[in-house]
């Protein structure tokens, strides 16, 4: 099975407000097809290394591999166009643009990519929306829906790219259980049907225990699953 | 770049939903390019009809023969004193004809001389009116009335009958209207002038001339060239004045000096007559433009202003843009495009503000004395001002919306995303 992200190596450092060492040596690999969660108490470094795999962050030591190519060092521009085709993300909050309607938030990162015309674009947004069961909001404004709708909107969008690895940021924090479920179910699904691989950090034992592998932090280094 | 209209579609998006920004945004524009439109057309109207006042009524080059003592006396020449230190007193004017010499062949090769628009003869000289017991002094001008209605404004000076009325006409005479008014004299009414020598002539006036500046409006008149012959006694080849038009004003000094060393005549050039109407121009055009300026630095706070706030407000949105692949390049376009969008639309609706403004100035009733042809506010209707309005708008829209769209472009995403 060959890996989707390698990391080797990573260390980081805060230095304001005064010199913290956040990570210390982490290398690990994510195989691909794989529901990988990071667990961990606050402070351990789990959200700050996932900022980091994300590609958003550049201030680290160490080298990042995805899919194979070594993308430490690249500039900010390559890194964007990596996110935009290969990654999608999931938030504790949603990040929609409020003012655009459902389906213009899902299609954005695609019209970004530029691949695909409009109308096949229109139609994937429609086809992710239809899967996660909210194709009826499609038209309504981002602003007019409720928080779970919101979250499924987010991750439709996270996936119109059909991007190598979804990460995940908490995206069960701010939900209630019924909506919970509902995320981790989506996830799941994602992983069994289409063969995604999964990256999610979390506070939710339970939601990490069903997970395929878990990562758990403790000081800013991985204590076990490695 | 392909992006664009997915990066316009995003900015308009913004646009319209914040109307009320945009709209405020946008109405400073339209006040202060609005504002630059009218203020300049009208400005520079009014320059050009300043200096039309008095430039059209000045030759560009003026051939005439100054009263002025010899440079060299007599005495100078003398052989016998040499070194001698001499000295006169009371040196006096040297008698000479005010007449120019060889006026015809002058007169003719100017006229086919490159870069001259017309030149033509004039004869000046003083007379008196009479009315009753009182002598008016004054200055009779004898020309050819038609040639100069060509070359100058002439025509738009006289108020009453007309230079084709004077042409046709073996003793007619257009009198300046402070002398008609003074003397009670109407349209069709005779005229009788007396030479210093005390010869007498009945003239009848065919027309009324007023050129706004009093001083010759209460002495000149204008009579055929031949007719002042006749009253001064003179032949025909008798010509006091040659005044020159040229193609292009600027030529003026150097052709002005080089007559004066070819034909000996005293020549003088329209600049030199008026400097002083350049420099009204230039501080008149410095405070159109210091006051258009000063309006637009406004407006561009404004804009400053309302793109600040509103990527505070959007910053989770630029965050999240920036996470799906958009670079820190393609949101400052989505803030720049905004910026200019903002200018475009406000300096457009400028432009027609001040268009309005400035044909509703131009349709404003302005009658006055001083200027017969004038009768509503002058203004001076450019292209080019509207094109210079549009780009000052453009321009003061993009200094404006360049620093805070540099500062979405640095967004760090992760402290955004990790601060909530």
């Amino acid at each position: 099975m060959s890996a989707v992200l390698e990391a080797r190596n990573i260390d980081k450092f805060f230095r304001k407000p005064v010199e913290y060492h956040v990570l210390k040596d982490i290398s690990f690999v994510l195989p691909e097809g794989q529901f990988t969660s990071i667990i961990g108490k606050s402070g351990s470094g789990k959200s700050t290394l996932l900022y980091i795999l994300s590609t958003m962050d550049t201030d680290y030591e160490g080298s990042l591999y995805l899919k194979g190519d070594l993308i430490t060092g690249s500039s900010y521009k390559h890194l964007a166009s990596l996110r935009n085709e290969y990654i999608g993300f999931v938030f504790q909050f949603h990040y929609l643009l409020l003012e655009f309607t459902v389906l213009d938030n899902v299609m954005l990162p695609a019209l970004k990519l530029g691949v695909k015309s409009v109308e096949e674009i229109r139609y994937d947004a429609m086809e992710k929306l239809r899967m996660l069961h909210i194709d009826k909001l499609a038209l309504k404004r981002a602003s007019r829906i409720s928080g779970g709708e919101k979250q499924r909107v987010a991750i439709a969008r996270a996936l119109i790219n059909n991007p190598a690895i979804l990460m995940g940021d908490e995206p069960t924090g701010n939900l209630d259980s019924y909506n919970s479920e509902n995320v981790f179910q989506i996830f799941k699904q994602l992983r069994e049907e289409e063969g995604l691989s999964l990256l999610v950090v979390t506070h939710d034992q339970d939601f990490a225990h069903r997970t395929d592998r878990i990562l758990e932090m403790e000081d800013g280094r991985i204590i076990n699953g490695n | 770049m392909k992006q664009w209209p997915l990066i316009l579609s995003i900015a308009r998006t913004h646009l319209l939903t914040k109307m009320k920004s945009t709209v405020t945004a946008a109405l400073g524009v339209t006040f202060g390019i609005g504002a630059y439109i009218t203020l300049v057309s009208f400005m520079t109207g009014l320059n050009t009809m300043l200096d039309d006042l008095i430039l059209n009524q000045t030759p560009h080059i003026h051939l005439y023969n100054e009263v002025q003592p010899s440079e060299v006396q007599p005495v100078n020449q003398y052989a016998l004193f040499g070194d001698d230190l001499l000295q006169i007193r009371s040196v006096k004017p040297k008698k000479g004809q005010l007449k120019i010499h060889n006026a015809q062949p002058i007169l003719k090769n100017l006229k086919s001389s490159k870069g001259v628009v017309g030149a033509t003869p004039q004869l000046r000289a003083q007379i008196f009116y009479l009315s009753g017991a009182q002598n008016l002094g004054g200055v009779l001008v004898g020309m050819d009335i038609l040639e100069e209605e060509r070359i100058s404004n002439l025509g738009d000076y006289i108020i009453a009958g007309s230079p084709s009325a004077l042409s046709n006409s073996d003793n007619g005479i257009i009198l300046g209207i402070g002398l008609l008014e003074k003397m009670s004299l109407r349209m069709g009414d005779r005229v009788q002038v007396s030479t210093p020598e005390g010869t007498v002539f009945p003239l009848r006036i065919v027309g009324i001339y007023q050129s706004g500046l009093a001083d010759i409006d209460n002495t000149q008149s204008l009579v055929n060239l031949e007719t002042a012959q006749r009253i001064m006694g003179e032949a025909s080849n008798y010509i006091t004045d040659i005044h020159i038009k040229l193609s292009d004003i600027r030529q003026a000094p150097a052709m002005a000096r080089q007559l004066q060393a070819q034909y000996k005549v005293k020549a003088r050039d329209i600049q030199d007559a008026n400097a002083q109407f350049e420099t009204g121009t230039t501080i008149r055009n410095l405070i159109t433009y210091a006051v258009s300026i000063t309006l637009l630095i406004v407006a561009g706070f404004g804009i400053y202003n309302i793109l600040n706030m509103l990527i505070y407000e959007k910053m989770n949105d630029i965050a999240i843009l920036k996470a799906t692949g958009f670079s820190g390049l393609d949101v400052q376009n989505i803030f720049m495009s905004q910026a200019l969008l903002i200018g475009l639309i406000g300096g457009l609706s400028g432009l027609i503000l001040g268009f309005g403004l400035s044909h509703l100035i131009d349709s404003l009733p302005f009658e006055t004395e001083a200027l017969p042809t004038i009768d509503t506010f002058p203004v001076n209707h450019n292209p080019l001002y509207y094109v210079i309005g549009i780009t000052f708008a453009l321009l003061s829209t993009f200094v404006a919306g360049y620093l805070p769209s540099a500062k979405a472009k640095k967004i760090d995403p992760v402290q955004i995303i990790r601060g909530n």
